[in-house]
């Protein structure tokens, strides 16, 4: 039908504008800081920048300490529920879903209240107590995602009898979870992983509500100080975020491509 | 495997105490940094300072200061997750329905996986660099057509530009999510009601949208829970100008502006209690329709 292709030109046009014009926006605009030509100054100026360099380490080092701590306790997990307890199935993934239920601004909230210095668990009392509750509040933000990507990977893997070929094979249970189990859902895993690393990297409530100096907190102090850093900051945080997303898609395309389980 | 023979077996075998003990990491880790921190807020929300049971901070709720901040953000989650939604539904319809090249459907998606992420401080300097004062749409109506966008009382740093700047993120979820609902509608459905002499408008009206208002209202839903938590765009574009529920309590953890600590957990409670029941709803509504998905 004509008319209908004529509609959806149009709202493909409409979503396109709106969502390709502030990109565009945003490129122009950090490239305009010397006066009268494009040029890279606010890239170099940002990259210069000691703090972007400490900052963006931090939040790399938290990613990396989320994705590898988030999956030892995720992966066992899931697997644990699919082997084990399918009957506890549908309270493990409502408590997964809790993180999105809950604002994130609440949950740190409750920390502060909780571990603040004077109570039983005091780990806001220390830089690495903070770090590792900076680490855990993230594990938590990132819960949702890593816990669906790993299970539906292992949903196209046959856990029990993997198990117990394994187990018949004589392998104990470190080796049958850190050989068989979780190569199999590496897919998973990987998926879980770059979706974390997109979150953490710009993630603002968390660590400007525990002090800690990571990139969040940083953009959003250069954005109340500074004209043309921000957007090559939103370029570079975008820069990021598509990374992440594409890297997600080559893992699932690779996935799809390997020989399909019955 | 070893058969237990007697039915007087021990009520907790020594299996199911290993079978529990297996998920115990994962359970102590939700208690821990997930359900204890919220229960915390939420029975603080009903003590005084001194540990009394009290229904005040409740109350206090219900003051003008603090009702008007959660009115701006009530209205603006439903202003962009209303637009979100719709705007999100054309563009499913057009990938799914409307007959354009295959390339298009998949960048779309490919786009609405890294939009949808791409909230928080960046997404503010974005639409900053782009209707702010001097950015990039501003400027171009100034200098083309003459026409000064300020000049009519638009603010990007205002409800209005909020909206607008959240549903960049709002409507490519619901892309993402309603696009398999559109994909799970039967071609035979469609030449049915043809067959029986129905007109587009009664296909959609009568058949299609019947089908699809669980997903549609569902979604909606989840954009307005989506929303009402975000602050951080809030934050970067607007400071603490705009007075939405996530910068008062936001300015509450930092400086206690409410001159009352339960007082936050009051206001932290009422987020829960918001986006909890747009949340249950949502699952709600999600399972009826996945009647038709079947």
């Amino acid at each position: 039908m004509k008319a209908r292709r004529i509609g959806a030109w149009i709202a493909i046009a409409i979503g396109a504008s709106y969502f390709i014009i502030p990109l565009l926006g945003t490129l122009e605009f950090s490239l305009r800081m010397r006066r009268g030509a494009y040029s890279f100054d606010a890239y170099r100026s940002v990259f210069a920048d000691i703090q972007f360099r400490e900052t963006f380490g931090y939040s790399m080092l938290m990613a990396l300490l989320t994705i590898v701590f988030g999956m030892l306790l995720v992966v066992p997990t899931a697997y644990w529920v699919r082997l084990r307890l399918p009957q506890v199935r549908p309270i493990v993934e409502f408590i997964t879903l809790l993180p999105l239920v809950i604002p994130a601004i609440v949950i740190v909230f409750g920390y502060l209240r909780l571990y603040n210095s004077s109570s039983v668990l005091p780990l806001t009392g220390s830089t690495s107590g903070t770090n590792a509750l900076l680490m855990f509040s993230y594990m938590t933000l990132s819960l949702p995602y890593m816990y669906r990507a790993v299970d539906t990977a292992m949903r196209a893997i046959d856990v029990r009898t993997l198990t117990e070929a394994a187990e018949s094979l004589g392998a104990r249970w470190p080796t049958i979870l850190f050989r068989c189990i979780f190569p199999n859902v590496m897919s998973g895993v990987l998926s879980g992983a770059f979706i974390t690393l997109a979150i953490v990297m710009g993630e603002f409530t968390m660590a400007a509500l525990l002090n800690r100096p990571a990139f969040g907190p940083y953009l959003q102090l250069v954005g109340a100080n500074k004209a043309y850093e921000p957007s090559a900051l939103a370029v570079i945080a975008f820069a990021i975020t598509w990374l992440s997303m594409g890297l997600i898609q080559l893992v699932s395309r690779f996935q799809k491509s390997a020989p399909a389980k019955a | 495997m070893t058969t237990t023979t007697t039915a007087a077996a021990p009520l907790i075998s020594k299996r199911a105490i290993i079978d529990w003990l297996g998920i115990a990491p994962f359970m102590i880790f939700a208690l821990m940094f997930l359900v204890v921190p919220t229960l915390y807020l939420v029975t603080g929300a009903f003590l005084t300072p001194d540990g009394a049971f009290t229904l005040k901070n409740i109350a206090d709720l219900f003051t003008p200061s603090i009702l008007s901040a959660y009115w701006i953000s009530i209205r603006v989650s439903v202003a962009s997750s209303l637009g979100g939604a719709l705007i999100g539904f054309f563009l499913a319809w057009a990938i799914v329905l409307g007959g354009v090249p295959n390339w298009i459907r998949s960048s779309l998606l490919t786009f609405s996986g890294v939009a949808s992420n791409f909230a928080g401080v960046p997404l503010a300097f974005a639409f900053l660099a782009t209707l702010g004062r001097t950015g990039l749409v501003t400027v171009f109506l100034r200098e083309w057509f003459g026409f000064n966008l300020y000049a009519t009382g638009f603010n990007l740093l205002s409800f209005l530009g909020l909206t607008i700047t959240y549903m960049y993120f709002q409507i490519p979820l619901m892309v993402l999510i309603l696009t398999p609902a559109l994909d799970g509608m039967k071609k035979e459905w469609r030449e049915a009601s043809e067959i029986l002499g129905a007109s587009t408008w009664q296909y959609w009206r009568m058949v299609a949208l019947p089908i699809l208002w669980p997903s549609l209202l569902g979604t909606t839903l989840l954009l307005f829970a989506n929303a009402f938590g975000a602050i951080a765009t809030a934050y970067a574009l607007t400071g603490s100008s705009l007075n939405i529920v996530p910068i008062l309590l936001y300015a509450q953890i930092r400086g206690d502006v409410l001159h009352n600590p339960n007082l936050g957990y009051a206001l932290a409670l009422g987020m829960i209690v918001i986006t909890g029941i747009s949340n249950i709803l949502y699952i709600w509504l999600r399972m009826r329709a996945e009647r038709w998905q079947k």
